[in-house]
């Protein structure tokens, strides 16, 4: 066994909340300028929160080698986020302010996310925008030169910034071109299509990763004085989601199998405006931007089994569910309650599209009224792309017939626990990103992981990291450590292994198989029973993952079967955990709606007497039950109340 | 529907690779084109074959990572789509359609469909950026930009980085992927301080790496899914003769 910290302690420091990440910094150990070229660290990731972390620590002077799985660091998942970033500027002068852009991080991430994190994030949102704005990021504009907001996922002020509906794009390209610079100047080493297979642990301390060269298939050592994980989020596990094909939970999972601590991994984002599934064949899903909700009505027929073409239905025989369950927050109420109040009326048998799989599984996001209100000029100035995009996929011009949309896995709020300094347990593993459990809670609201990933990589590492070198001496470590030689015979085994098996069945359809037990059992809403039957399934798949799986191809050279089938297993493990952690977790909050845990008007119902903790659980052994931590969360600046958007 | 497909399969960068003919049946209208493929690629692991190597990764038309040339138009017949966004109901049923990999000396073939583009990271990381260390940014208003201004910015930033100028230049030139780049940072009071060093360096990079000149055939605006104008190569060469005419001390 390694020698983990198991006590959790998320080292808040003291204070008065506005304060806290000042007296941090105040009391910080320093790195001297002069001995940061002595210190190497290994960035995992050049997504938003690697990328600027890789060429922000490269700029401090540190050593850096940075890692993605793509062919170039700028493909990475962030690329595909849409809608915006916020940040409380308030330059629109309508009341925002750092204040209410953490209370309402905190509300929207009903009370499940640790005050002190939420208020530092809230702090730096300002200065992303600055320095994004500074990197070239061509930001929508208003006519006098400044920066254009837009209100986006409920917020009540407009606090999000965005540039068309590629905002991730932009934000990513600017982190990209920050890190080529530090590549050029070779301060960063950066490894493409590579992929960390592990993590190596020396005596306590996270000191170096396993990777497999993508395209020879070579597996090499990586050693260094801190391992950052800024992998991205694992609603793969789903097989269909909204994130790219490559995202995975490999990484991470790995960390946690060497003593990481895995934190609250039931808290996934179902997000309501997606493009519903049109076939067995499929093999992603497609966001529509949620900023569609400001303009598009969302309804379903008030009959159930009303299969009239839209137009066709008259106004009175609709149900504009969410206008009339939420007066007060109509469209824009937040993706979980979306998603589930979709669900609802698709269970009522009011879904809408075409049957797949025996269902109609559907609503209607219409945007008549707006063409009408607006004009059809505006609406396509502000949707334009997305209108297309969708007409691409569907064959059906929003403009003409309402866009059909379903909920879809998204995002995940679980990950990696880490303290304030972005630590895991195990000292010396930075975890930043989405791939942490992070600053959203139980629900993470709408434009907040690019601000989150960007805080993240940009600001708060920078800084902790060079608090927790400095308390080591840079001393030489090599990879001839007999740590290294062991865990990286335990990589070549497990390839070999999977090549050897040569059964029956391709990857993709455990996979396929795997998506289906969890978006019934542990999707949009869980129950004990389901739990349970999922409990049973999951290690049966894995079983026979190991038994029957085909792997075709070698390991020396590239092979897109084998990287699948090393990602796949380890979801079939990671899913288990997922399954364990929504049972355990006897009340509903956020992403996470227990059926036994409503109000009789069947809205979640939190349990906080008892479940205001984060779950960080410690594996023990595949299929072996897992230790439960836990972090007690206090809200001393928010007072807890009920989440109501009504 | 029923298809044939013609896919190029090559085992590695140092084997011969040759063109392979797969029939399809069930084909489904909806299917996405590299749908077509996983599809095509389950039968061929059922058969015990090696299923056929090919890249994506979002699937969205933003990450730039899919890259086929079909039927010898990069993307394939669609104007202004990746081919991950391309839908089996562009085709008919019985079509024989031939699938390559981009074709430049630039892009060495990996691995059937497979190439290495890395040569355009190099040409990035030549000054594709904006030299400011992170902390030291002004309050974004302090700067402000014309709206018409930051829209054709991100005109050019919008650049994916897929690569389908290249494959669809019969001179395999690179021109409008760096147009782009330099434009969208020339068009920025941000991109200013660094703009004829941004121009030459990143000229110079493209041409080290072996991408050739262009002659003025526009086939890559015709092929680029992102609709990036010429305009921007017209731009890039003004910012570039600039640049050599005012010595590139700046
Ligand atoms: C379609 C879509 C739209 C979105 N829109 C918005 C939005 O409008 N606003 C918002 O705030 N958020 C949005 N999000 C969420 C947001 O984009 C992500 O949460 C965020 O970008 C994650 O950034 P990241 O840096 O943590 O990880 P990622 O961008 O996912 O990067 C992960 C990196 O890790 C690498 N990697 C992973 N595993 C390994 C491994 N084993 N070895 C080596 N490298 C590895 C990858 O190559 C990649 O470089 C959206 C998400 C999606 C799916
Ligand atoms: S797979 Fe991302 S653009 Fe096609």
């Amino acid at each position: 066994m390694n020698s983990v910290n198991k006590t959790l302690d998320s080292k808040v420091p003291g204070g008065p909340i506005e304060k806290q990440w000042e007296l941090y910094r105040e009391k910080m150990k320093l790195v001297a300028p002069s001995n940061r070229r002595k210190y190497k660290i290994l960035v995992v990731g050049s997504g938003l929160a690697g990328a600027s972390a890789a060429s922000t620590l490269a700029e401090l002077g540190y050593e850096v080698e940075c890692f993605c799985f793509q062919d170039s660091p700028r493909r990475a998942h962030s690329i595909a986020a849409q809608g915006g970033i916020n940040a409380a500027k308030n330059y629109q002068n309508d009341g925002d302010s750092i204040w209410r852009l953490f209370y309402d991080t905190v509300k929207g991430g009903d009370y499940r996310s640790r005050e002190a994190n939420v208020h530092r994030l809230s702090e730096i949102s300002l200065q992303i925008i600055d320095q994004a704005t500074a990197m070239g990021v061509p930001f929508a504009r208003e006519y006098g030169g400044t920066l254009a907001n837009r209100s986006f996922g409920g917020a009540q002020v407009s606090r999000t910034f965005y540039a068309r509906g590629q905002t991730g794009q932009q934000l990513l390209l600017g982190c990209y071109a920050g890190l080529n610079r530090q590549i050029a100047s070779g301060q960063v080493k950066m490894h493409n299509r590579t992929e960390m297979l592990d993590l190596v642990v020396v005596d306590g301390l996270a000191r170096g990763i396993i990777t497999r060269d993508l395209v020879t298939g070579e597996i090499q050592r990586h050693a260094g004085h801190a391992v950052v994980l800024a992998t991205g989020g694992y609603v793969n596990v789903f097989f269909l989601s909204t994130n790219a094909m490559g995202s995975n939970v490999t990484a991470s999972w790995r960390a946690h199998k060497r003593g990481a601590f895995f934190a609250n991994p039931c808290f996934t984002q179902i997000h309501p405006t997606c493009i519903p599934q049109s076939g067995e064949f499929q093999s992603k899903l497609t966001l529509m931007s949620e900023s569609l909700r400001n303009d598009g009505r969302v309804w379903v027929p008030i009959k159930p089994g009303d299969t009239r073409p839209p137009n066709e239905i008259p106004e009175q025989e609709r149900d504009y569910y969410l206008e009339r369950i939420y007066p007060s927050f109509g469209n824009l109420v937040p993706r979980d309650v979306a998603s589930r109040a979709a669900k609802r009326v698709c269970d009522e048998g009011r879904g809408v599209g075409p049957l797949v799989g025996g269902e109609r599984r559907g609503v209607y996001l219409d945007f008549k009224d707006a063409i009408q209100r607006h004009g059809k000029k505006v609406i396509e100035d502000r949707y334009g792309n997305l209108f297309e995009m969708y007409e691409r996929i569907t064959g059906e011009s929003p403009y003409e017939v309402p866009m059909r949309i379903y909920p879809a896995p998204h995002y995940s709020m679980g990950g990696l626990w880490v303290d304030y300094g972005l630590m895991s347990n195990l000292e010396g593993l930075h975890v930043i990103g989405e791939a942490n459990f992070s600053d959203h809670g139980a629900n993470r609201l709408g434009a907040s992981a690019l601000m989150q990933g960007l805080a993240d990589g940009y600001f708060i590492l920078p800084n902790t990291i060079g608090n927790y070198l400095a308390s080591k001496k840079p001393e030489n470590i090599s990879t001839d450590h007999p740590e290294f030689e062991k865990v990286e015979n335990e990589v070549r085994a497990y390839i070999e292994k999977l090549l050897s098996i040569n059964g029956d069945r391709s990857v993709d359809s455990f996979h396929m198989e795997l998506g289906r037990i969890l978006w019934n059992k542990c999707g949009m809403s869980r129950n004990k029973e389901g739990l349970l039957e999922a409990l049973q399934e999951i290690p049966k798949l894995r079983k026979e993952f190991w038994e029957n799986v085909r792997v075709l191809g070698e390991g020396e050279t590239l092979n897109q079967s084998l990287e699948k089938a090393g990602r796949v297993a380890d979801f079939l493990e990671f899913a288990e955990l997922m399954c364990r952690d929504a049972l355990e977790r006897e009340e509903s909050c956020g992403g996470h709606f227990r059926e036994e845990y409503q109000t009789e008007e069947g809205e979640a119902l939190r349990r906080d007497d008892v479940f205001s903790y984060v779950a960080a659980w410690e594996f023990t052994g595949v299929g072996v039950e897992p230790i439960l931590h836990k972090e007690n969360l206090t809200f001393e600046n928010v007072a807890l109340a009920v989440r109501s958007y009504k | 529907m029923r298809i044939t497909v013609h896919v190029w399969r090559q085992a590695g960068p140092q084997e011969p690779g040759k063109m392979v003919a797969y029939d399809l049946d069930n084909v489904n209208e909806h299917m996405s084109f590299l749908e077509m493929l996983d599809f095509l690629n389950e039968s061929l692991i059922a058969k015990g074959e090696e299923p056929i190597a090919f890249d994506s990764d979002c699937r969205e038309g933003i990450c730039g990572m899919c890259s086929l040339v079909i039927d010898g138009i990069p993307h394939g017949p669609e104007k202004e789509t990746t081919v991950c966004q391309l839908h089996m109901r562009h085709f008919h049923d019985g079509q024989e359609i031939f699938i390559e990999p981009w074709r430049a000396k630039s892009f060495p073939v990996l691995k059937d469909l497979i190439i290495d583009r890395s040569s355009l990271d190099r040409i990035q990381q030549a000054g594709g950026f904006i030299s400011v260390n992170t902390g030291s940014a002004p309050d974004a208003n302090n700067i402000p930009i014309g709206k018409e201004q930051a829209d054709r910015a991100m005109d050019a930033a919008a650049c994916i980085g897929c690569g389908a100028c290249v494959a669809a230049c019969k001179n395999a030139s690179a021109m409008l992927f760096v147009g782009a780049k330099v434009s969208h940072l020339a068009l920025l009071p941000q991109g200013q301080v660094e703009k004829k060093r941004r121009a030459i360096a990143m000229v110079e990079a493209m041409d080290a790496e072996g991408f050739g000149n262009c002659t003025n055939q526009y086939e890559c605006e015709a092929a680029c899914p992102k609709g990036i104008s010429v305009e921007f190569i017209a731009k890039m060469n003004r910012e570039y003769l600039g640049a050599q005419l005012s010595g590139r001390s700046s």
